[in-house]
């Protein structure tokens, strides 16, 4: 071999070419590899909104409802929790719904259209647990704040507007879904009264 | 007639050779311990859940409607199929003892140091492929636990800044953890890191064998070559790749002497394994958690809800940090610290019984806050059992800082030239 005369240059050229074709024809395979991991067409399609009728749930109550899968929290709070909601502001993380977690209709002091109910998806914005609704007894976990929610899996702890407490691992408030009201006591969860004003 | 076959073999492919060179003609140092059995042990393991596995999918239905049934019905209705599931499950918790052992030993003898970094990594890529492993088979009952310990799991990819709630929807393949997600995974569960494990395995063996064993003395048994008289070499037949760049010393050639010796210690493994297996294959709650004989439900989180023993010490760590990128980062460096072990320790004395108090003191530290990490990731999230947590967190890390620190200028006993007894 050693005696055999070689052009370097055409050999670089040949070697980079091939790494360069070569390359690109993995990249191009790739792509149906890593595709098929998307979620398909029929995850997708199956997201419809869903209803509830609210006109059963005593004050303080909560019900699931399940939509694309996941727990939607319905809560009828009391007159009490809902004055009361402003007196911890100084313990969350954001008080005021700053963050994008909520339709623009929710961004209020409730999180909510109406101030008797609150909707919210019950996945906990740490990884994903669903927080434990705590009607009474949830100032074992903070003092002086009657009701909430405690994530049981890694103990982030949430108020009845969704809110994150300040020292947990959840960095953001509960997700508002879209949702609108149908009549007075038809939730529809999904779908914004004025779909323009539905972005989260 | 074997003689003329085993010469037909050979003409064709290197049989005798290889099997001198990795068995009956390789250089074990002849001082090997107790914590010498965990390596050949891993090995069984591994055989016994790929066996195992391929029966277990004979009878298995991945897909979210028929996977929890399925399970059920290996356990009730196919002849001796609770048996192929417990050994399965048994070894799932038994293959991380023994690993965890296994790099016990790695730490205390130095087997990470130069020249054996690679071998390290490789172990640690082992590691963490059986976690990945583990990690995936635990969905596949499609029990509560499984459901909700994946979605945790794979929410931590959501920590990733800008690209995080996206790699999540990839990886499930659907808005929540839905039978697309237990498919995928039991498609790499049975078959991609299965391969890769074995590949793996081989290549951590193959290097082993160039580098040569360490010993619990940490003495090279490999002398530069003509530096020791023929009457102190080794008395044994070894292998010319070993004899010719080496002399060798205070070495036994591996079968039969170790081979011999892994027996007893399969024999003492297998009398345990069987225990727990056939007395208490649930392994008291902490092999099979109790919600997990409950279907997956996406709508209600388990009251307390606890990895499988083997992955407590990086879930506490994720979990005492109250952030969430943060403790992520916490989780998957508490790994990356392990793979650079080798650079961490700057010293050149291997084996803890001839290094300082403090290298001592240290390794024990560590394991303790193993230990007690582990044992907190099992427990619920108290604000006392969190500080306990964190304390151990800084003592998990503590170790590798500290050894960066002291190994530069340890003061070692002076290590003999040779392994006496």
């Amino acid at each position: 071999m050693s005696n055999v005369p070689v052009n370097n240059g055409r050999r670089r050229f040949l070697t980079a070419a091939t790494v360069v074709v070569g390359g690109v024809g993995v990249a191009g395979v790739a792509v149906p590899f890593i595709g098929s991991w998307n979620p398909s067409a029929r995850a997708k399609a199956a997201g419809a909104p869903v209803e509830v009728n609210v006109s059963k749930i005593e004050p303080g109550q909560l019900i699931r409802a399940e939509w694309r899968g996941k727990p939607v929290y319905i809560v009828r709070r009391t007159e009490e929790t809902v004055s009361d909601l402003a007196k911890h502001d100084d313990q969350l993380r954001d008080p005021n719904s700053e963050k994008a977690q909520q339709p623009v209709y929710a961004t209020n002091a409730y999180r909510s259209i109406k101030p008797e109910f609150l909707v919210a998806l019950g996945v906990c914005t740490h990884l994903g647990c669903a927080p434990t609704y705590h009607g009474s007894d949830f100032d074992q976990f903070v003092e002086g704040v009657s009701d909430g929610f405690f994530c049981p899996c890694h103990g982030s702890k949430f108020d009845l507007a969704g809110r994150v407490f300040q020292g947990v691992p959840a960095p953001l408030n509960l997700v508002i879904p879209e949702h609108s009201f149908t009549s007075e006591d038809t939730l529809l969860i999904g779908v914004s009264a004025d779909s323009s004003t539905g972005a989260v | 007639m074997l003689t003329n076959f085993m010469a037909w073999m050979d003409k064709r492919l290197p049989l005798t050779d290889a099997w001198n060179k990795h068995l009956a003609q390789y250089p074990a140092p002849k001082n090997f311990n107790f914590w010498y059995f965990f390596g050949s042990l891993a090995m069984l393991v591994l055989v016994n859940q790929i066996l195992t596995g391929i029966w277990l999918t004979m009878s298995y239905e991945p897909s979210g409607d028929g996977a929890f049934a399925s399970v059920e019905y290996i356990m009730r209705d196919v002849d001796y199929g609770w048996l192929l599931r417990y050994m399965h499950s048994t070894g799932a918790s038994a293959f991380f003892i023994v690993v965890y052992l296994h790099m016990m030993r790695g730490l205390m003898y130095g087997s990470y140091q130069k020249p054996r970094e690679l071998l390290w990594i490789f172990g640690m890529l082992l590691f963490l492929v059986l976690m990945a492993e583990a990690f995936m088979g635990y969905l596949l009952p499609w029990g509560n636990m499984s459901y909700w310990g994946a979605q945790v799991i794979i929410s931590l990819f959501g920590a990733i800044p800008i690209i995080g709630d996206d790699l999540t929807l990839w990886i499930r393949g659907d808005y929540v953890i839905s039978g697309a997600t237990l498919n995928r995974f039991f498609a790499l569960h049975v078959i991609a890191m299965p391969l890769v494990l074995v590949i793996l395995v081989f290549l951590h063996i193959l290097a082993l064998h160039e580098v040569g064993s360490n010993n619990p003395e940490g003495i090279e048994i490999k002398k530069k070559k003509g530096s020791v008289p023929a009457e102190e070499q080794s008395k044994f037949a070894f292998h010319k790749q070993y004899t010719d760049k080496y002399d060798i010393v205070d070495a036994v050639p591996f079968h039969p002497y170790y081979s011999v010796k892994d027996i007893m210690g399969v024999a003492g493994f297998l009398i345990i394994f069987s225990w727990v297996m056939f007395f208490a294959p649930e392994g008291g709650g902490y092999f099979m958690e109790a919600p997990n004989f409950e279907p997956a439900n996406g709508l209600k989180t388990p009251e307390h809800i606890a990895p499988v023993w083997y992955f407590g010490p990086f879930y506490t760590i994720l979990r005492v940090i109250p952030d969430k990128l943060l403790g992520a980062i916490g989780m998957f460096s508490a790994i990356i610290v392990l793979f650079l072990v080798p650079w961490f320790d700057r010293g050149v004395i291997k084996s803890v019984k001839y290094r300082s108090k403090l290298h001592l003191v240290n390794l024990i530290q560590f394991s303790i806050c193993f230990v007690v990490l582990g044992a907190l990731g099992t427990l619920p999230a108290t604000p006392v059992y969190n500080m306990i947590g964190i304390i151990a967190t800084f003592g998990y890390f503590g170790f590798f800082v500290a050894l960066w620190f002291y190994s530069k200028n340890e003061k070692c006993k002076p290590v003999p030239e040779r392994i006496s007894h």
